[in-house]
């Protein structure tokens, strides 16, 4: 019989990887502790790891933060493939890309506070279409828009002005690319 | 708080003002089918009147038992009287909600409010 070792090496940035992901699905469990009058209205704090990394080690890590935190925070609170893991992905997906768009603006005149807002109502508008389109097919869904947009815009601004703390304090050594 | 504000930089306040406005301009935008602007009188079925919630009127809409009396006024509209024995729809009171209605079966008579969009009940979905 061969003896056959598979080894993975991991990288310095496998493992920054790891731990901002796990910030990050610390943020979603204290997120879910947090009573929300209406489902769908969360503060969403796991974006400000989102915001910090995109700053700090660019988009295609604040991919692979989210993602991970995604699959791993829907793993913990128990939704893995429910419908609230769809909506969670669906709104995630959506503000990577508009991250990935806003990040190009003029970095003097917009900071991380206008990243958040844009990433916030990204979010809530990709979780809205897809409950449109898959969980209630009827119009009525968009009757909740003018709440969930008012709590994006609000929760948009004060993670935005908590990453934009963050980032105001320098790096931490180990973590600097 | 001075801190903080330091961290918003200046086309940070253009998308907070920006993102403002477009939520204060989505409530109208999406809950206008939400505000009653007219009551539908039906008689045997058939469209008798249809008021704007505007102005206080009174109808007298004549049915197989007599006449039911109904009252619009400002945003709102009710049964006064009706010939029927159960006067169900004279207890419902004020009806002010798109979708709301007041049925007065025995005299076949009917009133319900609607907004500028059709609101579908759970009967009607």
């Amino acid at each position: 019989m061969t003896q056959s070792v598979i080894k993975l090496s991991v990288t310095a940035e496998d493992r920054r990887v790891a731990w901002l992901a796990t910030a990050a699905v610390g943020l979603s469990l204290v997120d879910a502790a947090i009573p929300s009058p209406l489902p769908g209205v969360k503060p969403g704090l796991a974006n400000i790891v989102t915001l910090v990394v995109l700053a700090r080690y660019g988009w295609g890590t604040a991919v692979w933060v989210s993602a991970l935190r995604v699959l791993a925070g829907s793993l913990l609170l128990g939704y893995f493939l429910a419908p609230g893991f769809f909506l969670s992905l669906s709104g995630t997906t959506l503000s990577l890309l508009t991250l990935g768009a806003a990040q190009h603006l003029p970095r003097r005149w917009f900071g991380p506070v206008s990243l958040s807002i844009l990433a916030a109502f990204a979010h809530i508008g990709g979780q809205l279409l897809l409950a449109r389109a898959w969980l209630i097919p009827h119009d009525g869904v968009f009757l909740l828009t003018p709440v969930f947009a008012g709590a994006a815009l609000v929760f948009g601004t004060l993670n935005g002005l908590i990453a934009a703390k963050l980032l105001a304090e320098t790096a931490p050594a180990e973590t600097r690319p | 708080m001075k801190v903080w504000l330091t961290l918003i930089r200046p086309g940070d306040w253009l998308v907070i003002l920006g993102s403002s406005a477009l939520v204060g301009a989505s409530i109208p935008a999406f809950w206008q089918g939400g505000m009653a602007d007219r009551a539908i009188i039906r008689q045997e079925g058939r469209i008798f009147a249809e008021v704007d919630l505007k102005a206080r009127k009174q109808f007298a809409v004549a049915g197989p038992l007599g006449t039911t009396v109904i009252a619009v006024e400002a945003g709102r509209a009710r049964v006064v009287a009706d010939p029927g024995p159960r006067q169900y729809c004279v207890k419902q009171g004020w009806l002010m909600r798109p979708g709301e209605i007041a049925i007065c079966a025995p005299n076949r008579v009917s009133v319900q409010i609607a907004g500028r969009t059709k609101v579908y009940d759970s009967i009607s979905y």
